[in-house]
């Protein structure tokens, strides 16, 4: 039988968007039956126009600088959009795909794409800001695929 | 050692080297044998990981200079 894997994504930051595209498309090569479920600020990886996901070094810590930065210098205008362009090239030279290969990539692949429907009202997002090809869907319609993974994340 | 089809996945990270190896295969018969030119290192275990959860044969590897050099036989 088909073995299936189901993920929540909850987050809308560049780097908290990898994972949920990465292990998708990775499990799809596999053989994986696969689905996403993105709901809050998640719902930022599936507008078609990803500028908005932004990493910022601002209470992230753990984040590599190239020069120790204090925090109130982290608070400056622009500190964000430098970390994200950083982050991006970094990513670029390293030969990782950008999120929206990876997100065509799980497309190709037939992972499913869920938006929650609540989040999407909560925030008043468009439905024409999204992607195609994506569903909409509650608690109940992510339960009915998880309830029968092998696999069942929350990132 | 024969191929039918060569992938270049050289400077490319995880986990793409995987995602273009099931992506070559897919256009190819049975029985032919796909091979895969990579510089991560990462690749080597999950090469090995994708053989043994897809059921395509691994029929060897090597490293040589820095490059990953994987034969696969599709299932």
């Amino acid at each position: 039988m088909t073995k299936k894997m189901a993920i929540i994504a909850t987050k809308g930051t560049l780097d908290m968007a990898y994972p949920p595209f990465i292990l998708a498309s990775t499990a799809a090569a596999l053989g994986y039956d696969v689905q996403v479920f993105f709901t809050f600020y998640g719902l930022q990886l599936l507008k078609k126009d990803l500028s908005d996901v932004k990493i910022s070094p601002l209470a992230n810590p753990a984040m590599p600088m190239p020069v120790p930065m204090p925090v109130f210098v982290q608070m400056l205008p622009g500190m964000e959009s430098m970390a994200t362009m950083m982050m991006k090239n970094k990513l670029k030279k390293k030969g990782v795909a950008s999120l929206e290969e990876l997100r065509s990539l799980c497309q190709e692949a037939d992972v499913k794409f869920i938006a929650c429907q609540m989040t999407v009202d909560l925030f008043e997002f468009e439905k024409s800001d999204f992607i195609d090809g994506i569903e909409y869907g509650g608690a109940a319609t992510f339960m009915e695929f998880a309830g029968e993974t092998d696999i069942c994340l929350f990132v | 050692m024969d191929f039918q089809k060569e992938l270049d996945a050289r400077g490319l990270n995880c986990p793409l080297p995987i995602l273009k190896t099931k992506k070559s295969l897919a256009d190819m018969d049975s029985g032919q044998v796909l091979k895969v030119v990579s510089t991560d290192c990462g690749s080597v275990k999950d090469m090995q990981a994708f053989a043994k959860q897809t059921g395509n044969e691994l029929l060897s590897q090597s490293e040589e200079g820095g490059e990953y050099v994987f034969f696969m036989r599709k299932k």
